[in-house]
């Protein structure tokens, strides 16, 4: 964690204490966001007036003596692609641009009902499909770390914002390392729960089967009280697991005594040295802590990219349908109807949302379903029978988050598969419905940020954060 | 477009069939689009046919992370959106309903 910033943890505690304010606190956020957003372009949408109310409200309240919740004044921002009610939600698209949601996600319900305070609404490539930020119908985010690079996505603003002390913490969602990847590369923490863990109710849909909400913090300690915050049972959404969340608070003092750490015997190419010695790093902090290293195989890793490039842009295809310029967002007026959906949609998405619905499209039509999504599925089914077997000889497994450190804006965006090649690491896991987060532990080239992934079984989120934990420690 | 229920995942894609897929998806595309987008498809369909080299005979399709029944809520009536705050965001609200362009077109 970057010492000029103050964790989620201090800032509940010092407003608790009654040594400082939420309004100050929100104050110190909104002056660094004065000062940088220009340069970073972190948020589509800054809500000053409606959190400096919140911030108000709360400070009132706390001093009448009132509780407000876990995250009482804690500033934090929301990726673009979460509703929130009468306040702009674009997915970074044309196609949305000026939509006001008539309801709330669950999240964002939750997070308000905590007393968090929502600082804005976070860049993102357009819904959610890149790995850079730069897809955004409004200009890309720039990295905090280094402004001539990008920060990783698709939830680049919010791990910018974080990052650049924007907000104390942000969500994001992920469906092929969205939150992981660009946590890794603006240096924050970045978790994608397993699937089902936290609602998506209100999440704008990409691919319904892989999504997931998840936060970014500059602690592990932060990332597992606001897991607690939004995670759990939502009768809203139907894949919404039916239990509660684990303790992850608690949990962070016990080590790693004991625990088996798997390592990928066979590590694709294409890793940066420098991010390969960070892993090598962790698991050596890992084994003086306690724990074993054990080599594991998957099998199917190499084929991940081409299942999830398929059944990802299949469902994204299904799910985009709606955009259609008769109920909200963009509307190009036409004779007909079928000409009015070809031309809204047509000057509503940007280049890598038409080109992920035509690869969906044909993945799924008639006569090429069986030879693209259907053995895409298939081979979803090998990597989540690799993983079962991993696990019997492990309890986590480590991998880098992202092969490289964050490249210069511009370099990748001709190759639209050099792009897709990023999320090697991070799409099993969304693939098996599984639960990862990212850590940040030291730098590589170019001094930038380097991140270690943590992979667990589903709900295997105590054991995760107990590792992780241990890492911060050692970073 | 031919059936192929156990084609390999390598057939040629041609503009004309990008042409078709892109009315399907309802993408009015330009023609530089639709050749970029038959050069691009190409290109990330030849990646995709490593999983060809595969045997999957014997695998079941996942199609979720876990088995997932219908989930039911009980059958009580509960508030819905608010009429006026949906209609708001319509591009042609008209008498309280979505205006749309008439639907007799030339599809097929």
């Amino acid at each position: 964690m970057t010492s000029e910033f103050v964790s989620v943890v201090d800032i509940v505690g010092s407003i608790r204490e009654g040594k400082t304010t939420a309004s100050d606190v929100l104050e110190q956020h909104l002056a660094r966001i004065d000062k940088r957003e220009t340069e970073i372009h972190a948020f589509n949408h800054v809500m000053a007036e409606s959190a400096r109310a919140n911030a108000a409200s709360i400070d009132a309240d706390l001093k009448a003596g009132k509780e407000r919740g876990p995250l009482a004044g804690v500033p934090i921002a929301l990726k673009d692609n979460m509703c929130t009610r009468g306040v702009p939600t674009t997915c970074s698209s044309k196609i949305l641009e000026g939509w006001k949601p008539p309801y709330d996600a669950t999240v964002v319900t939750r997070l308000q009902q905590a007393g968090a305070v929502i600082v804005g609404k976070t860049n993102l490539d357009e819904f959610a499909m890149g790995s850079s930020t730069e897809n955004s119908a409004f200009g890309p985010t720039r990295n905090p770390l280094d402004a001539s690079r990008v920060p990783g996505g698709s939830s680049g603003g919010s791990a910018a914002a974080v990052a650049a002390g924007f907000a104390a913490a942000s969500l994001g969602s992920d469906t092929g390392g969205s939150i992981r990847q660009p946590a890794a590369l603006c240096g924050v923490v970045g978790v994608k729960p397993t699937y089902g863990m936290v609602s998506r109710q209100g999440l704008v849909a990409f691919a319904s089967s892989l999504d997931q909400i998840g936060p970014f913090t500059h602690t592990v300690a932060d990332a597992a009280l606001l897991m607690e915050v939004i995670g759990g049972h939502d009768p809203l959404d139907s894949t919404s697991l039916n239990q509660p969340v684990p303790s992850l608070t608690a949990v962070l003092g016990q080590g790693v005594k004991g625990m088996r750490i798997g390592r990928l015997a066979d590590m694709p190419d294409g890793c940066e040295p420098e991010v390969l010695a960070r892993l090598d790093a962790a698991f050596a902090a890992l084994k003086a802590a306690g724990a074993t290293i054990v080599d594991i195989a998957l099998p199917s890793l190499s084929y991940c990219l081409t299942a999830y490039y398929l059944v990802a842009p299949a469902e994204a295809s299904s799910n985009l349908a709606r955009y259609d310029g008769v109920r909200y967002g963009l509307r190009v007026e036409s004779a007909d109807l079928i000409s009015m959906y070809g031309a809204t949609r047509a000057a509503g998405f940007g280049a890598e949302v038409k080109r992920r619905i035509m690869l969906g499209t044909y993945a799924l039509s008639a006569g090429y379903y069986d030879a693209y999504y259907g053995k895409a599925l298939k081979v979803r089914r090998l990597i989540a029978n690799d993983f079962a077997a991993a696990y019997q000889s492990c309890d986590v497994i480590l991998t880098p988050t992202s092969p490289t450190v964050a490249f210069p804006i511009g370099e990748k965006t001709s190759d639209p598969l050099t792009m897709y090649l990023c999320d090697i690491f991070t799409i099993p896991t969304n693939l098996a419905g599984h639960a990862a987060m990212s850590v940040p532990f030291g730098t590589g080239a170019h001094s930038m940020p380097v991140g270690v992934q943590i992979l667990a079984p589903a709900l295997g989120e105590p054991t995760m954060f107990r590792v992780a934990a241990e890492l911060e420690r050692a970073s | 477009m031919s059936p192929s229920s156990d084609a390999k995942t390598t057939p040629k894609i041609t503009a004309q069939v990008v042409a078709k897929v892109a009315h399907l998806a309802r993408l009015d595309l330009t023609e530089a689009e639709l050749a970029l987008m038959t050069t691009q498809l190409t290109g990330m369909l030849d990646h995709f046919g490593d999983i060809d080299k595969l045997d999957l005979s014997a695998v079941a399709p996942m199609a979720q992370p876990f088995p997932i029944k219908n989930v039911y809520r009980e059958d009580v009536v509960v508030p819905g959106l608010d009429r006026q705050e949906v209609l708001d965001n319509a591009p042609a609200p008209q008498d309280g309903r979505f205006r749309v362009p008439p639907s007799n077109g030339s599809e097929s």
